[in-house]
């Protein structure tokens, strides 16, 4: 078995044994990036020689008998709207191509301090717009269990990046769902933190009051390490809490005898395919089996998320993206008359077609005398769904959903058709409506050997509680673990 | 039809705070080179985000209790959408629905009828400065600008007052004393040609008989006080001459253009901007604890007004050199520090009233770098007051003293002026006056008194003016009638 198939807590144990050198790990991973990367298109950056540097100062200070820290030499792959210092960072569109930040994300400096390495920076959907990472202004990444199926997005790149042992770990960013959604169709862990617990300082803003910064792993035991290292207060973002962050990879150990369950029954109404349903099915009996009381419950309020939530994540978009004007950085147009066709002329050819659609629906929501029947009204519908949840949780200690309708759909399948192209967070995007955590994790396969995500849903700051839950299941599942072939299609072989 | 004058003003002030209001950036931005006292904060690099700076709450609630507002006890921060490149961002962190301080007022006096008036503060809130653009040449011939974001993010606290100001003359009066407020405040350092203080106004005509509102129009671009006089006369005419002619005043945001004295149209109300005003999500929202309200109300500084009123008392001087010597806080501390080893206080309020402000103002020097200090000031009127130099001669050695910077007593060593002393020596000339005159002296015996006169005016003439006038007085009625 290459290096780059292990997970990150197996590889920071034989780097700390001297098993092996980080040198050698970092060869196995871009070996790989090597050999899979043009049929994935992962990643948008690779970070080659700074990566290979970093790992020789960690072989240095393994020789030397330092202390290594949690994440010593773990290939980390970021998320290209996460802020690198001295990388560029593109959030997949043609209007920031050139921008390189002069400054680290807070979660950027949180990873180095540990010892992750960072090899490269990732696909998207542009401003994590999306739901397949086909909005990408640098065309899109491919699933890696069947390379003509979408990764899911708009995290589509990191996650597709670690089904593809092209990293160990990466960092995703979920508005609406952009972590879980590709986690559940790459067959990936993905965890969508409670809003401010992880520092957005670096995040390049979609829908700030939504936008959480989360880890995409091979398994819990990872999402538990990674999550240690990037939440905690930050003093450089206002809406970042100061609470102590728990041992999460030690709250995995206990049992979940103790867990009562609720399974909302909105979320398996319409519109879900039938293998995702046998396989929560199939899934809650194992939770049964550990002893958790299961109990189905009502979030009266679920069928109101989506609109709410395309009024107040475009709004807060429509604001956020207004400073890519062409005046300061990036992208600007080649020929313009005045300030005001300058302006016109490099958003018009900066923007892709998605982005461009949100930003007029947002302004739309916020224009004087349509803000009340809109933004205002969306943000009450935000309340009652909070209320949904917290009323939820004073008898439940957990919700399990499935994370995504159907499994990986193929590409250009649904471009075409913004409206059903939404429904794919139609489970995710309540949960960033009430700041809530979420973690997402495999539950099985469909009949055409495409990977069932089911999700673990927690109160505010209860990340421990969805890790252990989700660390129970993954031990007990006794579906046989798989891992994506990576093959090319017949007629892809046949074009090469 | 009869027109009463209608002003409001939106003044602008900035906080004169250490850091700017959501970075560590210095607030000293005036001077530097472009685009030098920036950070990926204040010039809104993608993924920045802002953070409080919590003396500029500090500075604004204290503001807006000298201005007797009620604070909003939860107040928060809104986006003020907008696209121009000197706002990188494209939208400022403002307050709108919810400002910090409301229902305020001001006392002002009116200089003619004495009489006091209370103007109304609607609102006092805080937002963040914009950059600078530079154009080459002038902006409607420049092929391109450039933008300097050194004062992006400085903190900015905006007064909102009622439509209570009768006249451009109100409206100065209301500033000088604004300004002196925030002066002694010490949130502001109150410069209004450098844009410490920047002021907008409403202006709009009233039907006297009816009471009938009639359209405002806003006004800005006004860079002194001077300016907002002007501008304001300018658009009170303008109003009424279009009443005048039967046309109607459209509403409108109109410049004042400095050079040319005249208001321009900048943009109608169909034109102008939709905000998109929206609640910041960046920011938490500001919940101030009445306790701190009331620490920062109990810990207020003196502020002018209470500072005039102890001038007149403890100083003795007439209430409007003590106007005067509050209008500004540098000034009034001017004052106190000479006086505080000077003791006849109304002597050294004219001198600052009068020579020592004519002589800033033709230099356009500001009070605290004048080249006479308070301590310099008192060394000349102590001569004075010793007889050294005769008052006269004090406003040329005032003279020299504020060229040269020297102290009073330098000057009198180096040019001779002093005052001649030796009573010896003033009876030699003296008695030489009355040899060389025994006319007018004949005339005085004669009970003549202007004689005398002459005769003190040739003891100058042979001293040089460097006799003590009435010791000469006193000296040639002894002599005569010895």
């Amino acid at each position: 078995m290459a290096l780059n198939q292990l997970t990150a807590h197996e590889i920071v144990s034989l780097i700390k044994k001297k098993k092996v050198t980080a040198y050698e790990v970092m060869q196995d991973i871009f070996s790989q990036i090597d050999k899979v990367d043009n049929l994935t298109k992962a990643f948008l950056f690779v970070n080659r020689e700074e990566a290979l540097r970093q790992a020789k100062e960690i072989d240095t200070k393994v020789k030397n008998g330092e202390e290594l820290p949690a994440l010593a030499g773990v290939a980390v792959a970021i998320k290209d709207i996460i802020a690198t210092k001295g990388i560029e960072t593109t959030c997949g569109s043609k209007i920031l191509k050139g921008f390189i930040p002069p400054y680290n994300a807070t979660v950027i400096n949180r990873l180095k301090e540990s010892g992750a390495i960072i090899i490269g920076k990732t696909n998207m959907d542009e401003f994590a717009m999306g739901s397949s990472t086909e909005n990408s202004a640098f065309g899109p990444t491919h699933n890696p269990w069947d390379l003509e199926r979408v990764p899911g997005g708009s995290s589509g790149g990191s996650t597709a990046a670690v089904a593809a042992d092209e990293a160990f770990i990466a960092l995703g960013t979920d508005t609406g769902g952009s972590i879980r959604q590709p986690a559940s169709l790459c067959g990936m862990v993905g965890l969508k933190p409670t809003y401010g617990r992880v520092s957005r300082y670096g995040l390049v803003a979609y829908a700030s009051s939504l936008d959480q910064i989360g880890p995409i792993t091979k398994n819990v035991t990872d999402c538990a390490l990674v999550m240690k290292v990037i939440s905690g207060h930050d003093n450089m973002d206002s809406t970042s809490v100061n609470l102590e962050v728990p041992d999460y990879l030690k709250s995995c150990q206990k049992g979940i005898g103790d867990l009562k369950i609720g399974v909302p029954k909105e979320y398996f109404i319409k519109g879900i395919d039938s293998e995702v349903k046998s396989a929560l099915d199939r899934a809650l009996k194992i939770f049964a089996k550990l002893g958790a009381s299961i109990e189905e419950v009502s979030l009266p309020h679920t069928e109101y998320s989506l609109p709410a939530y395309y009024l107040i994540a475009t709004a807060e978009a429509s604001s956020n993206l207004a400073r890519y004007d062409g005046v300061q950085y990036g992208y600007r147009t080649e020929e313009y008359e005045d300030l005001a066709s300058m302006y016109q002329k490099t958003r018009s050819e900066g923007f892709g077609s998605e982005v461009k659609r949100r930003i007029m629906l947002g302004t739309y929501a916020l224009s004087s005398g349509y803000y009340d029947a809109y933004y205002l009204k969306a943000q009450k519908v935000r309340t009652l769904i909070k209320e949904d949840f917290d009323k939820a949780f004073s008898k439940y200690d957990i919700l399990i959903t499935p994370t995504s309708p159907t499994p990986a759909f193929k590409l250009n399948e649904k471009v075409s058709d913004p409206l059903t192209m939404y429904l794919s967070d139609i489970y995710t995007i309540p949960i960033n409506l009430a700041g809530i955590p979420a973690i997402s994790l495999n539950c099985g396969y469909s009949a055409n050997n495409l990977p069932i995500g089911l999700q673990i849903i927690g109160k505010h700051f209860s990340e421990e509680t969805i890790l252990r839950a989700a660390f129970n299941f993954e031990e007990n599942n006794d579906l046989e673990k798989k891992r994506p072939s990576i093959k090319p299609a017949k007629h892809m072989e046949a074009a090469k | 039809m009869k027109e009463e004058v209608v002003i409001g003003l939106e003044i602008h002030i900035q906080l004169m705070t250490k850091a700017k209001m959501f970075c560590q950036c210095s607030t000293d931005y005036i001077g530097k080179k472009p685009n030098t006292n920036t950070c990926p904060v204040c010039l809104g690099l993608p993924g920045s985000l802002p953070v409080l700076n919590k003396k500029v709450l500090e500075f604004a609630i204290r503001t807006s209790v000298a201005l007797n507002c009620k604070i909003n006890q939860v107040s928060r921060f809104h986006r003020k959408n907008y696209f121009y490149p000197d706002l990188p961002k494209a939208y400022q962190i403002s307050q709108y629905d919810t400002p910090l301080g409301i229902n305020g007022y001001m006392e002002i006096s009116l200089s003619e009828s004495k009489e006091k008036r209370k103007i109304g503060i609607t609102r006092v809130h805080i937002e963040e400065d914009a950059g600078k653009l530079v154009h080459e040449g002038d902006i409607a011939s420049s092929s391109y600008s450039l933008v300097d974001y050194n004062r992006c993010g400085i903190p900015l606290a905006e007064i909102v007052t009622e439509p209570d100001l009768c006249s451009p003359e109100e409206a100065q009066i209301f500033l000088v004393k604004l300004r002196s407020i925030v002066q002694h405040l010490e949130v502001c350092d109150g410069n209004m040609e450098e844009g410490s203080i920047r002021c907008d106004a409403n202006v709009s005509l009233k039907d006297a008989k009816t009471g009938n509102l009639g359209t405002k129009v806003e006004i800005k671009n006004m860079n002194s006080f001077k300016a907002v006089k002007k501008a304001l006369q300018f658009e009170i005419d303008r109003q009424k001459r279009l009443l005048a002619e039967g046309k109607k005043i459209i509403q409108e945001t109109r410049h004042w253009n400095e050079s040319k004295n005249i208001t321009i149209s900048m943009r109608s109300k169909e034109e102008a901007h939709d905000y998109r005003y929206f609640p910041e999500p960046d920011l938490l929202p500001l919940k101030i604890d009445l306790k701190i309200t009331d620490e920062i109300r109990k810990s207020l500084p003196e502020l002018p007004e209470a500072r005039r009123k102890r001038f007149i008392k403890d100083y003795k001087i007439p209430e409007y050199d003590a106007e005067i010597l509050t209008s500004s806080k540098v000034l009034g501390d001017y004052y106190e520090k000479a006086a505080s080893s000077y003791s006849n206080k109304k002597v050294l309020s004219n001198w600052i009233m009068g020579e020592l402000i004519r002589y800033l103002n033709e230099e356009k020097i500001e009070i605290e770098d004048s080249p006479v200090s308070p301590e310099k000031l008192v060394g000349m009127l102590k001569l004075m007051d010793e007889g050294l130099i005769s008052g006269k001669m004090a406003k040329d050695v005032f003279e020299k003293m504020f060229k040269t910077g020297k102290d009073a007593s330098q000057i009198v060593k180096e040019s001779g002026i002093v005052q001649i002393t030796d009573e010896d020596k003033l009876f030699e000339v003296v008695d030489k006056v009355i040899k060389e005159n025994p006319g007018s002296v004949n005339d005085f015996n004669k009970g003549r008194e202007k004689a005398l006169n002459y005769l003190v005016g040739q003891v100058m003439r042979y001293t040089k003016g460097r006799a003590k006038p009435d010791f000469v007085f006193k000296a040639i009625k002894q002599r005569i009638k010895e």
